[in-house]
């Protein structure tokens, strides 16, 4: 088991790492790769813990997500244009005293918290079961999400639509 | 296999490791004489002879000594370009590439690990790739190859709407997501393939016609997201030049080349795995040799070949498409069409299963 937790922690350096290079880093396009390690690393987490299926959803849904932000990274920024936007600190006082508080309220949960710690399971099969639950439990949930995204997608394609 | 390693060397991650490597030998081997096949077969095309002077009549070493001549050529980055990435991109993209093999099931011992959610992982692994190729596209600072990255980004994104819709007429029939399991359930014989209707009695006759439609679409959008003609649009080199391996050179050049060749036999061998039967022989278990795990081996590398000859075969007789035709024929036939697959088979399954 000592390779699962080499494992555990390349994959949680990996997270950590890119985070904060998504954070700091000067260029929007940088910033959009290496948020794409981030959730690939995240993913990697979720292996680790059993939940195969929301680890590959994870992939499927932010590939999607984080190649749309890149281009938008290559409208704004693009080289050839030359018009040159970098991300830059601004508010820096009024950041601080948020992301401490949002930090000192987050460490207090993590060490109040009576954590349910599961003994580990064997790796069963997820997709099957998950398909259940969400036609008969989560029915309704189900669908309300199923109509939101019908209804956003009859609005981007009324908006996209040429007006004669 | 994955039983035998774990008997010898147990149960730890150095079987993982072993695991994939025949698949990464097989993918470079296939790289090498799958560019030599292109040649040849649009040489014969279109009524030329193609390499003849290399290794005998049929050009055999012309693609070793290619990669030779490419691991010689210097490395040349264009100023201005964003070194770290443009030095990433073509990896990103093979690693994208390859990652989809670990679910490619061989045979019936040899697959690289049997997800149970097998399929979902490779559709999502293989869109990976663009990743690396609007990386390529962005880094080399050139505008040919920013809008090839580009133009690969809507087509891939388009484009798997309508994979996903046409393997999930398989999925329903054979209820699972599995890769062997797909294999498993067709067995019996050509005429239990999906792409027949899979096993059943005498009623899954209304399914064929819905089955091979399913199939010609899965093939169609899988092409484009391989980026071959006539959807190789992020490349079209009478538009833009070369797309997003312009300003490549040497190895990392020859990275793009065996980054799509191996996606090519990647999604032929899941045309296979899902309509053609897998490592199933067509003869199903009436000559129970031709159906050995060895044998299963040639069937399945056959299929994926015959596959990917019809690529190469489009490549060389279809015009490209332009982008609105492209966008067209994505989302105004294949995905309506989809739909009524699933529709269709969801009625078959209702009433007959």
């Amino acid at each position: 088991m000592i390779y699962y937790t080499i494992l555990f922690y390349v994959f949680a350096v990996l997270a950590v790492a890119t985070a904060f290079y998504v954070v700091f880093a000067k260029n929007v396009i940088h910033s959009a790769f290496a948020l794409f390690g981030t959730l690939f690393a995240v993913a990697g987490l979720f292996v680790l813990l059993n939940a195969d299926f929301i680890a590959i959803t994870q992939i499927m849904v932010y590939v999607g997500g984080i190649l749309v932000l890149m281009i938008f990274g290559v409208m704004l920024t693009t080289k050839i244009a030359d018009i040159d936007i970098h991300t830059k600190n601004l508010n820096r006082i009024p950041a601080i005293l948020f992301s401490t508080g949002i930090t000192v309220i987050l460490i207090f949960i993590l060490f109040t918290t009576k954590w349910n710690i599961k003994p580990q399971v064997q790796n069963q099969e997820t997709v099957s079961q998950i398909g259940k639950l969400m036609l008969t439990t989560y029915l309704l949930p189900f669908e309300i999400a199923s109509i939101v995204l019908l209804v956003a997608l009859v609005g981007s394609a009324m908006y996209a639509r040429k007006t004669k | 296999m994955e039983e035998f390693l774990k008997s010898i060397i147990g149960d730890n991650i150095i079987t993982y490791i072993i695991m994939p490597i025949p698949a990464l030998i097989f993918v470079s081997l296939f790289a090498l004489y799958a560019v030599l096949a292109e040649r040849k077969v649009s040489a014969w095309i279109s009524n030329r002879i193609g390499p003849n002077r290399a290794g005998g009549k049929m050009g055999l070493l012309q693609t070793i000594l290619d990669g030779i001549k490419l691991v010689q050529k210097e490395f040349v980055s264009p100023v201005r370009s964003d070194r770290f990435l443009f030095k990433a991109a073509p990896f990103i993209i093979f690693t994208a590439a390859f990652m989809g093999y670990a679910v490619i099931p061989f045979s019936s011992l040899y697959i690289g690990v049997d997800l149970n959610l097998g399929l979902f992982y490779f559709f999502s692994i293989t869109s990976l790739g663009v990743i690396g190729m609007l990386m390529a596209g962005w880094a080399s600072n050139n505008k040919y190859s920013l809008f090839g990255g580009i133009r690969s980004v809507a087509q891939i994104i388009s484009y798997e709407i309508p994979t996903a819709l046409a393997a999930l007429v398989v999925v329903m029939l054979a209820g699972t997501l599995s890769m062997q399991a797909f294999c498993v359930a067709q067995d019996g014989g050509i005429f239990n393939w999906f792409i027949f209707g899979g096993p059943g009695g005498l009623s899954k006759i209304i399914l064929i016609p819905f089955m091979i439609t399913a199939c010609v679409i899965l093939f169609l959008s899988t092409l484009a997201e391989t980026n071959r003609t006539p959807f190789d649009i992020p490349e079209a080199d009478s538009e833009l030049v070369a797309g997003v391996h312009l300003e490549y050179s040497g190895m990392q050049f020859a990275m793009f080349f065996f980054a799509e060749y191996a996606q090519m036999f990647a999604v032929a061998g899941v045309i296979a795995t899902l309509f053609l039967g897998g490592w199933q022989s067509p003869f199903g278990d009436l000559v129970p040799f031709l159906n050995s795990p060895v044998m299963q081996i040639i069937w399945f590398l056959a299929k994926g070949f015959f596959l990917v000859f019809v690529q190469i075969w489009m490549r060389w007789t279809l015009p490209r498409v332009r982008v609105d035709q492209l966008m067209t024929i994505c989302w105004k036939f294949l995905i309506p069409i989809s739909f009524v697959n699933i529709f269709v088979v969801a009625l078959y399954i209702i009433f007959f299963k």
